[in-house]
Parts: C-alpha cells; sequence; structure tokens
C-alpha cells in the first residue's frame, strides 16, 4: 500500500539506426508514498530515462514499471495518459509552459484532460498558484515571470491533479541558488505536509543533500540508494 | 476533453498564427467560392432551358433536313410544297410553320445592324408562342402575296429606333425597303444568346429576297402529345418519299431537352471537376500547414500528453483545428462564391441560379476537405512520442 511505483529490473534501450543504446540496463526500485528521493549520477548515466519510466511517459523494453498498480508494459496508450494524469506530476528542467497561456490556465492544463469543468478549473488553479505564492500573477504570461517563477508555476501545475508522486527533472538546473533554494523549501513544505512523494533529478548537491533517499546512478544502473532516515531501512542498493 | 475545449485551443493556435491562418484561408475559399460559381452557372443553364422548354410546350415537332448528329449543317432540300404535303399529313395547316433564315444588313435612316432575317408563315407566331409588344404580325395574305412588312425583335427595335415606336416606319432588309408591322415582346437571352435579335418577314418575301425556293425547318405542333411519335414518323416518311435521296429527322422537346441535359452534365462535370481541384489543392495546403503546426507544437504536444492528454484528445485538437480553418474558408468562400454569382449574372450573358443546396453543397465539401485532410497530421500529432517530444528544444 506504501509503494506508489514499483521497478522491476526495468531496461530501456534506444535504437539510433543500427546501433542500440542502453539507457538503462535492469534497474529495481520501490517509491514509496512520502518518499523524498534525489536521483543523481554523471552525465548519461540513465537519470531522466529513469525518471520517465516512473512517470509512465516512457516504458521499459525489458522488466517491468507498476504505477499505483498499473504495469506500464501492459496498459494502453490511454490508459497511460490517465495514470500521467492522476498519479504522478512531472517539472522539467525547461519549464514548458504555455507562452500564450495566462499562469493560471497553464496551471489548470492537467484538468482539462479529467473532464474538470472551466470555472472549477481555475479555481483549484488559483488555489495552487497561492500555494507557490504567485496568488497575485495569476493572469500573467509565463513571459512575464522570471525563472523561479515560472518553476513555480511548473510546480503548481504538476500538483493540481493531487499526485501521489512529483517527479522533478533538474527542476533547479536554470536558476540561480537563491531561487533554488525557495525552490527547495516549497517541495520540501509540499512533502512534508501533503505527503506528496518527491523523486528529483539533480546535479546540484545541495539538492541531493537535502533529500531523505538518494540513489545514486552511473551507466544505466543503481549503484547506491540509501536512506538517510534512520526510520526506514534502505532498499537494499541494485547490483553494480 | 470535449469538443468545446478542443474548439478553443484550435481557435487560440489559428490566432496565434494569423498569416499563416490566413493564407490557408484564402485557398480553401477561392476553392469552395469557384465551386460554387459553377454550380450555380449550370443550376442557372438548366433551368434556363427547362423554362424554354416549358414556354413552348411538349407537344412541339422540329423537322430538320438530314440525320440528327453532330457535323456539317445539311442544306435543305424542303420547298413550300413540302410544307404543304406535311401539313396535309399533320390534317391542319395552322399547326405547321416553316422557316428560311438568312443574315441580313438591316437598316433604318443611319441606324443599322446585322441580325438573323427569317422567312416565315403567319402562323409562326401562334405555333412557336410569340408574344407581340407593338403593332401586329404578319398576316396570311402578307405571306400570299409576298408582302415587304416586317416584324422586329425587341433588340433590333432598340438598335434602329431606340424608345420610339418603329411601326409604320420604313427600314431596308438587304437594301430593300421594308415596312415595320410590328415588334416582338422581348425575351431575353438564351444561352447566352440574344433572342430578341432577329426579324420576321413572310416567307415568300424572304425566298424571293434570298432568291432562293428552299425552306429551311419546320415545326409542327401536334394536337395530341400521346401521338407524337406517330406523326414525326409520318411526317419523315411523307417527306423521304418526296426526297427518296435525302435524309429527314423529327426531334421533341423532350429530346432537345435530354440531350442539353447530357451536355450541360458534361459541361458541369468537367466545370466541377475543374474547381474540385483547386479544393484539393487547398485540401492539400491545409494538410501542408498541420503538418507544418504540429512539427512547430511538438513540444506543446509532448507537454500535454505528459499532463494526461490521450491520443484521442490530441488528434481531436488538431482536427478541431483543421475543420475550422475549412469550415471559416467555407464560410467566407462562399460569401465570395454568393458574390461572384451575382457578378457573373451582371457581367456576363451566362445565367446562374444559387440554391440552397448548393450553398449547403459547398460548405459540406469544405468541411469534408478540412477532415480528409487533416486525419494524417491529427494521427502523426496523436502517436507522438511524449518523452522525445519533451526533448525537442
Ligand atoms: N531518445 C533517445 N535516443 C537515443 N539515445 C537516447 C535517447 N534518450 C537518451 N538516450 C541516451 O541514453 C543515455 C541516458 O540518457 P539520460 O537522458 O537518461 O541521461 P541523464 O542521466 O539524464 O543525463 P544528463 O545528466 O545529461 O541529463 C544517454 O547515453 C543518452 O544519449
Ligand atoms: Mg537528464
Amino acid at each position: 500500500m506504501t509503494a506508489a511505483i514499483e521497478v522491476r529490473q526495468a531496461a530501456r534501450t534506444y535504437r539510433v539506426g543500427q546501433t542500440e543504446v542502453a539507457a538503462l540496463r535492469g534497474v529495481s526500485l520501490t517509491v514509496r508514498r512520502g518518499d523524498h528521493i534525489a536521483v543523481v549520477g554523471p552525465s548519461g548515466s540513465g537519470k531522466s530515462t529513469l525518471l520517465q519510466l516512473l512517470g509512465g511517459l516512457d516504458r521499459p523494453t525489458a522488466g517491468s514499471v507498476v504505477i499505483d498498480g498499473h504495469d506500464t508494459t501492459t496498459v494502453g496508450e490511454a490508459e497511460l495518459a490517465r495514470i500521467r494524469n492522476r498519479v504522478v506530476g512531472f517539472v522539467f528542467q525547461g519549464f514548458h509552459l504555455q507562452p500564450r497561456t495566462s499562469a493560471l490556465d497553464n496551471v489548470a492544463l492537467p484538468l482539462v484532460y479529467r473532464g474538470v469543468r472551466r470555472a472549477e478549473r481555475r479555481r483549484r488553479a488559483a488555489e495552487l498558484l497561492d500555494r507557490v505564492g504567485l496568488g497575485a500573477r495569476a493572469r500573467h504570461l509565463p513571459g512575464q515571470l522570471s525563472g523561479g517563477e515560472q518553476q513555480r508555476v511548473a510546480i503548481a501545475r504538476a500538483l493540481v491533479t493531487e499526485p501521489a508522486v512529483l517527479l522533478a527533472d533538474e527542476p533547479t538546473g536554470n536558476l540561480d541558488s537563491a531561487s533554488g533554494g525557495h525552490l527547495l523549501d516549497l517541495l520540501e513544505q509540499l512533502n512534508a505536509e501533503h505527503g506528496v512523494a518527491l523523486a528529483v533529478v539533480t546535479h546540484d548537491h545541495d539538492v541531493a543533500a537535502r533529500a531523505r533517499r538518494r540513489i545514486v546512478m552511473r551507466d544505466g544502473r543503481i549503484i547506491t540508494d540509501t536512506e538517510h532516515d534512520i526510520t526506514a531501512a534502505p532498499t537494499g542498493p541494485a547490483r553494480a | 476533453m470535449r469538443i468545446g475545449e478542443a474548439a478553443r485551443v484550435a481557435v487560440g493556435a489559428l490566432v496565434a498564427a494569423r498569416l499563416r491562418t490566413g493564407l490557408t484561408v484564402l485557398g480553401v475559399m477561392i476553392g469552395v467560392s469557384s465551386v460554387m460559381v459553377l454550380i450555380a452557372i449550370g443550376d442557372g443553364t438548366r433551368r434556363e432551358v427547362a423554362g424554354r422548354v416549358d414556354q413552348l410546350g411538349s407537344n412541339l415537332l422540329l423537322v430538320v433536313p438530314g440525320k440528327l448528329e453532330i457535323g456539317m449543317p445539311t442544306v435543305s432540300r424542303m420547298q413550300l410544297s413540302d410544307v404543304e404535303a406535311v401539313a396535309r399529313v399533320v390534317g391542319d395547316p395552322k399547326r405547321v410553320a416553316a422557316s428560311v433564315a438568312s443574315g441580313e444588313m438591316v437598316q433604318a435612316g443611319t441606324a443599322k445592324t446585322f441580325t438573323t432575317v427569317a422567312g416565315v408563315l403567319e402562323n409562326n407566331r401562334t405555333v412557336l408562342v410569340r408574344d407581340i409588344a407593338r403593332g401586329g404580325y404578319l398576316s396570311r395574305t402578307d405571306v400570299d402575296s409576298a408582302r415587304r412588312v416586317a416584324v422586329l425583335g425587341a433588340t433590333v427595335a432598340r438598335v434602329l429606333y431606340g424608345d420610339a415606336d418603329p411601326v409604320g416606319r420604313q427600314i431596308t432588309v438587304a437594301g430593300v425597303r421594308f415596312r415595320v408591322a410590328g415588334v416582338f415582346a422581348p425575351l431575353g437571352q438564351s444561352l447566352g444568346v440574344d433572342r430578341d435579335d432577329e426579324v420576321h418577314i413572310p416567307l415568300t418575301t424572304a425566298q424571293r429576297l434570298f432568291a432562293t425556293t428552299r425552306v429551311d425547318g419546320l415545326a409542327v405542333r401536334a394536337d395530341d402529345p400521346a401521338g407524337m411519335a406517330a406523326l414525326g414518323d409520318r411526317i419523315v416518311a411523307e417527306l423521304a418519299e418526296r426526297h427518296p435521296d435525302s435524309a429527314f429527322s423529327v426531334v421533341t422537346q423532350d429530346q432537345i431537352l435530354s440531350v442539353l441535359g447530357d451536355i450541360l452534365d458534361v459541361l458541369t462535370g468537367v466545370l466541377g471537376a475543374t474547381a474540385g481541384i483547386s479544393l484539393l489543392v487547398s485540401g492539400v495546403g491545409v494538410a501542408n500547414i498541420m503538418l507544418v503546426s504540429v512539427r512547430e507544437r511538438t513540444r506543446e504536444i509532448g507537454l500535454r500528453k505528459a499532463v494526461g492528454a490521450r491520443p484521442a484528445d490530441i488528434a481531436a485538437q488538431f482536427l478541431a483545428e483543421a475543420v475550422l480553418l475549412t469550415s471559416v474558408g467555407g464560410v467566407l468562400g462562399i460569401a465570395l462564391g454568393a458574390a461572384a454569382t451575382v457578378a457573373v449574372e451582371r457581367l456576363t450573358p451566362l445565367p446562374t441560379l444559387l440554391t440552397g443546396w448548393c450553398i449547403a453543397l459547398s460548405f459540406g465539401v469544405a468541411a469534408a476537405v478540412g477532415i480528409i485532410f487533416g486525419v494524417l497530421p491529427a494521427l502523426r500529432a496523436a502517436r507522438l512520442d511524449p518523452a522525445p517530444a519533451l526533448r525537442t528544444e
């Protein structure tokens, strides 16, 4: 019941012309509700690939990923979309906000695909913007906001569906350290107060240091998976 | 995602790419309006032909020399004696009209015009149903004594006399003096031909003037529409007996109508297909612009999928965009087509008829083009893999 996402011996290879690139070579881990995970490792080690599998944005070529009880290797595209909409929220390094759409409607977007009525969508989006401290900027376009503010809008969008897991790929990568710090405060607060599990891919040591659980990757494998919290045991290091 | 939501997103995207949208809409507009104008001309012509047949009645038989086929016109061997023979077959001379025609210069004072001068019998007016606006028509005596009297078509009267009354005045036909006996009520144009550009004179006078004894053709008003085919056969048999080395043919109004109908069908088909090609081209334009739009918005599609859009949602969004493009083009095209139809009616001799059916068809075709040519780009968008889509910058 505490497992939000189960990854078992997941591999992901990409075909580029004749050659095969192994981005993940058999990865196992469990993301539990309320987890706070930092995924670190050198560039090209497969961090982003893992995060995409965790969120059902991509499927493993071998092994399995089970999100909230649904095996992503067996469900159809539409069902996978529903899982992305209901269970996870994504935050990307590049924010990925719609440039011609107000902050409010950017945040409300996931609710469109849940069939929520427009007025209700906006009401909930406004609530989320308030929570990330941007209540006064609801009518602004992304271009009228700073990088840190844009990323907070992206976080509000990821949370508007009340997901069990928030997946963030270098959320502070485009921010200065002060904005990055504020963002982390916000994420930790959400984790602590609402029990949203966090999985954050980062190159930033400060960011990684603040997570309770740290997963280190290299060459498509998890080499260590350690828990700082004494109340929970580590899930056991994957074979290197 | 509801239809309204898909439409809202589509409007936003189309407004954002105004110039591109405008040009694509223009293409659809041109396609739709040309289809519309050509259908309107086809329908107008059809109505005019039907109207002409209605006016003449369906119990009219036309007797012409030669076989009924397209080619060189046959010079008639028929003479006045043949007209009398046919009248005996028909049983009533009042029902048999005859004519001989030639293009001649007609002059009144300094005004002159080159027109069709038809030598006719006094029964021409009743057999072929013509109304007189001023004066009277030719009389039996005019024909019997080959008088030099003329009845002017409305156009000839206007060219020679303007608004003045020509009745009783002198004109010359091919240099010979005639007295104007009357003026026809105008008939207007038919298939681009001015039917008021003619002068009627007695058949006997015409034969003398043209130095001939021939009669070009006969028109027979049958009293019983049911017996027309049999009557036609008897007339042809009589004429064949009198001229063993010549062929004669009889055509009814219905036959003319059906032949004209066939010609019009082919013509409308060819014109419609030509216009259809421009619509097709505009459809290809729509597909092209939609593919560009899908490529440009790869990241947007990736993001929408990441937050829960199903393939069907994405397909609906892009399909709505394509249909919206062609529908706007369709509505504007109908407006342009209506204006162009009015212009054709006013500025050219072509008849037009705008029907609700034609308007509905034009719009339907435009919307269908949007669906047909929007499907491929919409499916491409729907199938886009979200993960790589989000990586593109
Ligand atoms: N769509 C793809 N096609 C081919 N190869 C890919 C694709 N996506 C990722 N890869 C390869 O898979 C490997 C892992 O990529 P991934 O993006 O997961 O690394 P990462 O750990 O996130 O790196 P970074 O820290 O630079 O973001 C890399 O070698 C990369 O080139
Ligand atoms: Mg990465």
